[in-house]
């Protein structure tokens, strides 16, 4: 074991010593994003390990440490990582964590001072946690996050933005079920293979490969009928963690749904476009305004390295570019609300509207407060801008159980079919959301729309 | 033929309809969550009357029924959906209908935009409630109905939840309020929590129906809607069955009934749920447990033939009253348990009378009274004194286990703990309003699965795979219970489960433990829930440690009053004589005390001989006739101060401020700025219940906090005054005071501005001026502020804003330097005066007594001194706490807390708004400071509507234990 070195202020520090033979665990959330980003960690040089323990155990060790009014999330990831060290399976005397932290208003800035806490209360102490951050927040002399590895990792999250995308446009038609996985599986191992000959990460290979996804996607045999397509929007964790949503996304394909759950670009692109909110509405550095947009037009290439690709793909539903988003809500809410998910989380809404995906779950954890104001808070304005969206906010929380939650979204669907089957009886669906005529002929299959039993 | 079942959480509705929509057979019972059984039952009634060989096709609704429809592949139809569905065939031309179930409560705007709206997972059952509370004043719902016409007068009642709503009857009934009142005021909760939760801003008008359970078979609940709504609604003929009839009208499926009944017959759910330790594992685990617990037992003694010295202990708790009669040796002579059925005094006075008639010989020399009708208990009979119930205990307890460390009670409406340092009592940790699982939480299930609740704890002592339940407020039970149900868990398992999470509510969210270390080695466990043995086993099996119960668990409270009265006995007691119990009267009146703007409601207590008990009150005015004494109440004079600044007229019109949230730190310092300019600043009226329900309506998410509901209400205030402009700004960040690592304002403080905006329709009749402002920079505010005013006014000049941002800064600095001021000023004088100081703390917002309810007042009265934490926060540099230190308001908790350290005479007392989800990480951190000072932490949660009591029992316990 590494001996323990502390900073000026107490707090026990990742050292360099530490990097060689600690394993890192990683708590969960977009499954798909996070397995490549544990990828590019490894590729960096440290022993990370995603973590997959769900459970009982896991809120029973989170309601266990953390108050039980702090938000859902916070007790999950808490709950997830003591059930991991109590696990048996890693040595805790090589062992660190890793949590992110954002420096916002919201309590989650918070998780990780809760996270040390939970760790004194149930014995960790000794256990190094490592603050993942943009802001230079908690330096730590073994890990740091260089620009070379930012660049990776954002690589790895536009991966995981394209596969979970085309994933979920592609698994509700497809004629063979479980191909779309397997192919989500199988890309997660090329690339993977890639990263670790230090390979796909750079723009040029990254085009090639995202190319090389989309094709795959598109020879997957499908059979478009009209489904109902649900949007998932929310508290980011919430959003994305099956733990936390009780397998939402799952649920909604189990009642013959199509998910659009939107991508992770956009809420790096808001935390970042953030910094230069705060100066155009309050005034500051122009040197840091520089840096920053600099920042800002990388994170855009990246986006736009993606969406170009998909323009050779008319048969999926594309991603709206980040700043065309951002417009959605001007006169909605303003660019000020940077807290949480902010005024993205309206626009996201607004978005899949747009898109189609009129009908949507916004998600948060009980008593979320950033969503009292940008989800809750303005559902009544999106449906005066759309009527026809169909939205049901959902909170979750370790009590809430999951037939009062689906029952409401039942609620929502049965609305959302009805809807469907109008337009599917006025013809309408046929002209704006049937497939298009398919960029590669050879296997995919389109036939006319044949509603099943709504 | 078309049949529809529709499975709710407490009842089972089927019909069966023709084709032409006849309906043939229709019944409506309870099911008493045998779901499985009554759906066969019922399949076979219904299959009587169907002629035979004609195709059924048939559906199931109801969130109760959708895993049978699962398990037995059955069309499964959304409740609320169903609704709509048999209105437009059966009442074209509704508007919006209203339907309210067993915890469910819909409104379904049909016409103008088909909108849908179900309660979300707080809001609390309807039918459950009006249930709930009808067992609390021990009468049936339909004997509501009839005394809720009989009503005079409204008190308010919390509309969140079912658990709020019963801490706010409770005092009612202690404090002799009518029950038809209450039943009225019960009745027109319902009603605000409906509209509150559902409509959300859109108006309820046109055809309105009332369908479900409650909504049919209780007038008076349907009066209350429509003098609330303003129209008279209609409850349509079989208002009960439009969720069985929209099912049976959407069937498309034909199912063979004969088959499925076989097929229920046959059915066994998967057994598949989140299972815990048994509670005993086999009888002999069982006996020896019973056996460590006989020997903690109170000697007793035959008063028949007693000649002596007694003492009297009652302790009047929320659900029941407890009686002691002991000997000087504190044997117990005479012991009495009851429900109070609302009303403890004749139950008292029979006790007293039967004991006086019965053993003549037997001399009472002292009486003590404590509890929640502790006040009303000890006047109406003229007792010694009455203690604070966390007292009461403490000296009960010592008398069993004399290095007790740890006291836990589990009453019929609260958990009370409390650590012991150096023998007085160190922390109180009482549960809040949002999580007693309690006594009374186990007889509610009790009785709806049709058990008592001895019978129902009893059923758990041996069940193999307890559910874990969790540990939450009663609500989300209610709605864990189901899905265990659903799931397959026997009634066993669920007692089990229950008797457990009662626990583990009183350990991880009452007193925030996580191992026995933490308690000490000595606890004593008391109240009437401790009796269960599965209540107790499951407690020292999650802290793996042996506990005391004693044999009186239930009656510790009066037992420690009797001991208290032996104690501080004087020459004879005051009890009223055997002759005065005879003539003893007690009549209720109601008035309104009018002193103050206040004008609180009173309950004034008569008791026959002239002498009177007024309740109700929150400060001492209707019985001294005197004003409260501000002088040295902080809250008091900042909330004058502020309401006193005035506006000035001026020539580029007015501005409107609403005055809530941070405004009320932000008055002075906008004030200025737009008096400056020119503008006439013009705020919102004093909040009040009015003001609120003018705005309740249009909240869009009914788990925000209560001071930013209040916010609707004045904007609408505003607006409805007349002004054009409204001026009231987001603010991410806050002022920088140097006292924490940043200095942001919390989510809602930061953007409420945007919910009000885009939620109140009226908001777009005037200017609304929401924008950003950045007040921590000094030197960028004035150009920014003059590009966002440019967007609004025109002639506006860079100079006269410079101006009027100078004015603005100053006034800020002035008003918190005054505050300052005043704040030494105070603490001056309670030294001078040997009084505790009480640092009040919480947001600047908490000195709304819409929000505080009086507690500063409340505790002025109690002897102390109050000030604000704004005073003494900068007396300490920047503290380095653990966790992140980030919003300006919260900073100065942490510093509040580190300077009173060295203060003897100061404790913090901290105010917490319900649904801070800041405070959930600030109280923790602040109650660690405190502890690690050795001072003793008091937090005071509030919503809505707050239980004085509760508040006035730890506040009482504090002052016991900072006694020198």
């Amino acid at each position: 074991m590494a001996e323990t070195t502390r900073n000026s202020e107490g707090r026990i520090l990742f050292t360099r010593e530490m990097r060689k033979d600690y394993t890192i665990l990683i708590p969960m959330m977009a499954p798909i994003h996070f397995g490549l980003l544990q990828k590019v960690f490894q590729n960096e040089g440290y022993k990370m390990e995603l973590l997959t323990n769900d459970g009982p155990g896991v809120v029973r060790e989170g309601l266990k440490y953390v108050h039980n009014d702090t938000c859902y999330p916070a007790l999950l990831v808490i709950g997830q990582m003591i059930d991991a060290l109590n696990s048996g399976k890693y040595d805790l005397n090589k062992t660190a964590l890793i949590i992110t932290q954002t420096g916002g208003g919201c309590r989650a800035s918070n998780y990780i001072h809760l996270l040390r806490k939970a760790l004194k209360k149930a014995g960790y102490e000794k256990i190094p946690v490592i603050s993942l951050n943009l802001s230079g927040m908690e330096r730590n002399p073994g890990f740091k996050l260089t620009l070379s590895m930012l660049r990776k990792a954002i690589a790895a999250l536009v991966y995981g933005d394209m596969l979970m995308l085309l994933n979920n446009q592609v698994k509700a038609y497809q004629l063979e079920k479980g191909e779309s996985e397997q192919l989500v599986q199988h890309w997660i191992q090329r690339l993977s293979d890639q990263f670790n000959q230090n390979r796909g990460l750079s723009m040029k290979e990254m085009k090639v490969n995202l190319r090389a996804i989309a094709q795959d996607f598109a020879r997957v045999p499908i059979h478009k009928t009209p489904k109902v397509r649900v949007g998932v929007v929310g508290e980011i964790y919430v959003k994305y963690s099956a733990l936390a949503n009780n397998h939402l996304e799952d649920f909604l394909s189990s009642q013959d749904c199509e998910v659009m759950v939107p991508g992770l670009m956009g809420f790096m692109l808001f935390k970042v476009d953030n910094r230069l909110e705060d100066i155009k509405l309050y005034g500051g550095n122009k040197v840091k305004y520089g840096v920053v947009n600099a920042l800002m037009s990388f994170l855009t290439n990246m986006e736009t390295a993606m969406l170009e690709i998909l323009q050779d793909f008319p048969q999926f539903v594309k991603p709206t570019p980040y700043q065309e988003t951002k417009l959605l809500v001007k006169d909605v809410i303003g660019y000020g609300s940077k807290m949480g998910e902010g005024w993205l989380l309206t626009a996201e809404m607004l978005e899949l509207c747009e898109q189609g995906y009129e009908n949507v779950v916004c998600t948060q954890p009980f008593g979320c407060l950033p969503n009292h104001i940008n989800g809750k808070g303005m559902i009544r304005r999106i449906r005066e801008i759309n009527e026809n969206a169909n939205i049901v906010a959902i909170d979750y929380d370790p009590s809430a159980t999951k037939v009062n939650q689906e029952n409401r979204i039942k609620l929502m669907l049965a609305v959302a079919k009805e809807n469907l089957q109008k337009k599917v009886d006025s013809g309408a669906y046929v002209k704006s959301e049937a497939a298009p005529s398919p960029a590669s002929q050879d296997a995919y299959l389109h036939q006319g729309p044949t509603l099943t039993q709504a | 033929m078309r049949i529809g079942i529709d499975v709710g959480s407490t009842t089972i509705k089927c019909v069966a309809l023709t084709e032409q929509g006849e309906m043939v057979y229709s019944s409506y019972e309870r099911h008493f969550s045998q779901i499985i059984d009554k759906t066969r039952a019922l399949l076979e009634a219904v299959s009587q009357k169907l002629p035979p060989d004609e195709p059924v096709k048939m559906a199931i609704s109801g969130s109760a029924g959708m895993g049978m429809a699962e398990a037995m592949d059955i069309p499964f139809v959304q409740e609320v959906f169903s609704t709509r569905t048999a209105i437009q065939k059966l009442l074209p031309g509704t508007d919006v209908a209203i339907e309210l179930g067993g915890e469910d409560a819909k409104i379904l705007f049909l016409t103008g935009g088909l909108e849908v709206r179900m309660n979300g997972t707080c809001a609390g059952g309807t039918g459950a409630f009006i249930d709930q509370m009808a067992t609390l004043l021990d009468i049936t719902p339909e004997e509501m109905n009839e005394l809720a016409q009989q009503a005079q007068r409204q008190y308010t009642i919390a509309s969140r939840c079912g658990v709020f709503a019963k801490s706010d009857i409770q005092p009612l009934l202690n404090q002799g309020a009518q029950k038809s009142d209450i039943s009225s005021s019960i009745f027109y909760a319902v009603v605000n929590q409906t509209i509150a939760g559902l409509a959300q801003g859109r108006p309820i008008k046109g055809k309105v129906a009332y369908l479900g359970g409650p909504l049919t078979f209780l007038s008076e609940l349907r009066a209350c809607f429509d003098k609330t709504l303003k129209l008279t609604g209609v409850c349509p003929e079989n208002s009960l069955y439009f969720v069985a009839m929209g099912a049976a009208f959407s069937a498309d499926q034909v199912i063979q009934i004969p088959e499925l009944i076989d097929k229920l017959g046959h059915y066994t759910a998967t057994g598949r749920y989140n299972s815990i330790e048994p509670l005993f594992r086999n009888e002999n685990e069982y006996q020896e447990f019973k056996a460590r617990h006989e020997r903690d037992k109170v000697e007793r003694r035959d008063p028949k033939g007693y000649a002596g010295e007694a003492y009297l202990g009652v302790d009047a708790g929320s659900t029941t009253v407890k009686m002691v009669l002991m000997d000087p040796e504190a044997r117990l002579l005479l012991t009495e348990y009851r429900q109070n059925n609302g009303n403890p005094i004749p139950i008292i006075r029979d006790f007293l009378m039967h004991a006086m008639d019965e053993y003549p010989n037997l001399k009472i020399r002292g009486a003590y009274a404590t509890g929640y009708g502790e006040e009303l208990v000890k006047n109406a009979f003229r007792m010694d004194g009455g203690i604070v119930e966390t007292v009461a205990h403490f000296t009960a307890a010592q008398r069993f286990m004399p290095e007790v460390e740890f006291i836990i009670d589990i009453g019929g409406q609260d958990i009370k703990c409390f650590k012991i340092a150096n023998h007085a009592i160190d922390s109180i940790f009482l549960n809040e309003a949002c999580s007693s699982g309690c006594g009374s939480f186990l007889q509610t299930f009790a009785g709806a699965l049709g058990y008592s609740t001895e019978e129902f704890a009893k059923l758990g002592l041996f069940a193999d795979r307890p559910v874990d339940l969790g540990s939450r407020c009663t609500v989300f039970m209610n709605s864990s219970v189901k899905q265990a149900q659903k799931d397959g868990a026997s009634i066993e398992n669920i007692s089990a489960g229950l008797s457990i999470s009662v626990v583990k509510n009183a350990l991880y969210k009452v007193i925030r433990a996580t191992g026995p270390d933490q308690l000490g080695r000595h606890i004593v466990v008391q109240g009437g829930t401790f009796l269960n043995d599965a209540v107790l086993r499951a407690f020292e099996q999650e802290l793996n440690v042996a506990v005391v119960r004693p044999d009186i668990a239930g009656l510790m409270g009066a037992y420690g009053a009797a001991l208290y009265a032996m104690a501080h006995r004087g020459e004879k007691t005051a009890l009223l004589t055997r002759e005065e119990l005879e003539t003893f009267s007690h009549t209720v009146k109601d008035a309104r005390c009018g002193l103050c703007a206040n004008n609180c409601r009173l309950t004034v207590n008569l008791f026959g001989d002239g002498r009177r008990f007024i309740s109700g009150n929150r400060c001492e005015r209707p019985i001294t006739h005197k004003a409260p004494d501000d002088g040295l109440n902080i809250y008091a004079y900042k909330y004058q101060k502020l309401r006193a600044i005035q506006p000035v007229k001026g020539t580029r019109g007015r501005i409107g401020l609403p005055m809530g949230l941070n405004l009320y730190e932000m008055l002075p310092f906008w004030h200025a700025f737009f008096t400056s300019l020119g503008f006439e600043v013009v705020t919102s009226p004093e909040s009040g219940r009015k003001l609120y329900l003018l705005g309740q309506a249009t909240i869009p998410s009914d788990t925000v906090c209560f001071p930013a509901k209040l916010m609707h209400g004045h904007v609408q205030k505003l607006i409805d005054s007349g002004v054009e402009t409204i001026f009231y700004p987001c603010m991410s960040y806050n002022f920088d005071e140097g006292l924490g690592d940043n200095h942001y304002n919390c989510p809602v403080v930061a953007y409420y501005p945007e919910v009000l905006k885009n939620n109140m329709p009226d908001a777009a009749k005037v200017t609304f001026i929401k924008d950003y402002v950045g007040v921590h920079r000094r030197n960028d505010f004035p150009k920014k502020m003059l590009e966002i005013l440019s967007r609004y006014f025109d002639g506006l000049t860079l100079k006269e804003v410079k101006q009027a941002s100078d004015a603005a800064y100053q006034a800020h600095e002035r008003h918190l330097a005054d505050i300052r001021a005043k704040g030494e000023q105070i603490i001056e004088e309670a030294r001078r005066q040997n009084k505790p100081i009480i640092v009040l703390a919480g947001r600047p917002y908490h000195v709304d007594p819409e929000i505080n309810h009086g507690i500063d007042r409340l505790i002025t009265s109690l002897g102390a001194a109050i000030i604000s934490e704004d005073v003494i926060s900068d007396r300490v540099e920047k503290q380095k706490v653990s966790v992140l230190n980030q919003w300006t308001y919260h900073a100065r908790l942490y510093a509040a807390a580190r300077y009173i350290k060295d203060q003897k005479d100061m404790n913090l007392v901290q105010l917490v708004s319900f649904g801070c989800g800041i405070d959930a990480i600030t109280t923790d951190e602040v109650r660690e400071l405190l502890e690690s000072q050795g001072k003793i932490y008091t937090q005071i949660k509030i919503d809505e509507i707050t239980n004085l009591g509760a508040v006035k029992i730890r506040l009482r316990s504090l002052f016991a234990a900072i006694e020198p």
